[in-house]
């Protein structure tokens, strides 16, 4: 064990683990993170709390893990590099892992002019691959880049994220063993629409041998909307949305319905394919769903370990 | 080549509003191969606020000139009476430039007529692309000949990220990924292990993070007699 993590434990034990995403409030009120904690307790094995995702000004993802580990669920800390440089990065690490997070998923990070202050300046200083080298080093050694040994360095579990649906796609399985190189444990990836990619990525991710030194959390995002299923697939970069999805939400009579029987219909078919260890649900602004879809995905109760 | 871009002219004629008399120095050299500031820009400026003095009713003097480089005291000093004999500098070259005079006259006000933008190189004709920020130790020898640094929107050394869709970059639509060019030069190139490896978190005090950045050569540096001897040639 690294950490120790409930997440740690449930994957190395070989389970099929369940992470779902909560998305921190847009204001310093805590309540919103303590009703989902309250709300999602035993629906799965840990919570990513998302660091200002696609650069909105959030409360940050760590007090938000802090808030959450009081309500007694496990936080996943997502650390981006663009609003801090290794010296901040390490400190909040330091300082997360004194709150009591054990899991931090690493991230280069949205650029801010998708987010709401565009005229910020961005940091940059790492990036993720060399964000999870530096927290790899701290944990192994507690060696700072900069030469500095410190006492009693974090021991965290290591997350990455990867989008197989990105291009160059031939350079996707080589990008996933960097980040394993890198220091990553696990894997986080991009929501998954089209189902044949992701098995020919995983294909490759296998062939490697790659399956055998990280835990692949399959990205699940649920559809609302056949609007947001068109959405997804023409603005957002590096997403992929096949077109029988899209025919299929704007063909069914409940297109709410139709989505979560889609990701029903996904997770079913991660629990069979090589590779695969678990999925990674992100219902962004609808985390009241977590429930009813672990539940009909066969996934309930979650393992105690 | 510095790739610099007039600033507007509204902002301009505010800036310059309380002068009378305005000496618009141009250079010949990057800014006016980048058409912003050289002799062609530097009179269509001049004509431009002439013009709009005139709707406006206001009186101002303007001179035109050019120096080779700006960035080089030995060609501004060329203007010198030009300079000291106006009430105010509009630089039209690039940021270097604008600040040379300064320097060299600080009693005078040296004011930019440009926005110094990147270090870059002309695509084609009008169209001109940033390819390096100065971080002071480079590396596209291991990444195809491509700066990452400055052509990938996040500087990745690691990339590419999540975001490029059909080579191109999620910030903006119209430009090429940093990373993909890396990823297609290195495999023409039959180096594509190159890429396998980590490349780790990079030391940026070369770079502006670590200060202003003086270089000094000493062995070209002028010994004092030599530099009495420039000195009375000028």
């Amino acid at each position: 064990m690294i950490a120790g993590s409930n997440l740690e434990k449930v994957l190395e034990s070989g389970k099929f683990a369940v992470t779902c995403e909560i998305g921190p409030p847009q204001s310093s009120n805590p309540e919103p993170l303590v009703h989902h904690a309250r709300m999602l307790k035993g629906v799965a094995d840990a919570f990513n709390l998302t660091d200002n995702q696609t650069a909105v000004v959030r409360l940050s993802s760590i007090a938000s893990g802090a808030i959450i580990l009081r309500e007694g669920i496990e936080p996943v800390i997502q650390m981006t590099c663009r609003d801090r440089n290794r010296i901040a990065l390490m400190s909040d690490l330091y300082g997360a892992a004194a709150l009591g997070v054990k899991n931090v998923l690493c991230l280069t990070g949205d650029h801010q002019v998708f987010g709401n202050e565009k005229g910020s300046k961005n940091v940059f200083d790492l990036d993720s691959i060399t964000e999870l080298q530096v927290f790899d080093a701290l944990r192994k050694e507690g060696k700072q880049p900069g030469g500095e040994v410190i006492k009693d360095p974090p021991k965290m579990y290591l997350g990455c994220a990867e989008n197989p649906f990105a291009t160059p796609y031939e350079w996707r399985v080589s990008r996933l063993a960097k980040k394993i190189a890198a220091g990553a444990n696990f894997c986080q990836t991009q929501c998954i629409y089209d189902m044949d990619m992701f098995a020919k990525w995983m294909e490759g991710v296998c062939a490697r041998g790659l399956d055998k030194k990280i835990h692949i959390l399959a990205g699940i995002m649920p559809l609302k909307t056949v609007g947001a299923a068109r959405y997804m697939k023409n603005k957002v970069p590096g997403m992929i949305v096949p077109d029988h999805i899209i025919d299929r939400m704007k063909s069914a009579k409940d297109q709410k319905e139709e989505g979560i029987k889609l990701c029903i219909e996904q997770i079913e078919a991660f629990k069979s394919m090589k590779g695969v260890h678990g999925v990674h649900i992100m219902a962004v602004a609808w985390e009241d769903i977590y429930p009813r879809l672990v539940k009909e995905a066969g996934l309930l109760p979650r393992p105690v370990l | 080549m510095i790739v610099a871009k007039r600033k507007p002219l509204k902002e301009i004629a505010e800036m310059i509003a309380p002068f009378n008399k305005i000496a618009v120095i141009g250079c010949r050299s990057c800014v006016a191969i980048c058409l912003a500031g050289g002799e062609k820009e530097v009179k269509m400026l001049i004509s431009a606020l002439k013009v709009k003095n005139k709707k406006e009713g206001r009186k101002q003097e303007f001179e035109g000139l050019v120096v080779e480089r700006q960035c080089e005291r030995e060609w501004v000093k060329e203007v010198e009476d030009k300079i000291l004999g106006s009430d105010l500098v509009l630089s039209m070259a690039c940021s270097l430039g604008c600040q040379t005079i300064g320097d060299m006259y600080p009693q005078k006000l040296s004011f930019p007529g440009l926005n110094t933008g990147m270090f870059g190189v002309p695509e084609e004709q009008g169209v001109w692309s940033e390819m390096c920020v100065g971080c002071g130790n480079c590396i596209i020898h291991t990444t195809g000949g491509i700066c990452p640094i400055s052509r990938c929107a996040k500087s990745m050394l690691n990339g590419p990220c999540g975001g490029s869709a059909n080579g191109k970059c999620e910030v903006n639509l119209e430009v090429d990924c940093a990373w993909t060019a890396i990823y297609d030069r290195l495999k023409l190139q039959n180096r594509l292990d190159l890429i396998e490896a980590v490349t780790p978190a990079k030391d940026w005090s070369t770079s502006h993070a670590g200060g202003r950045r003086v270089y000094v050569r000493e062995d070209a540096k002028l010994v004092p007699h030599q530099k009495k001897g420039r000195e009375a040639v000028q």
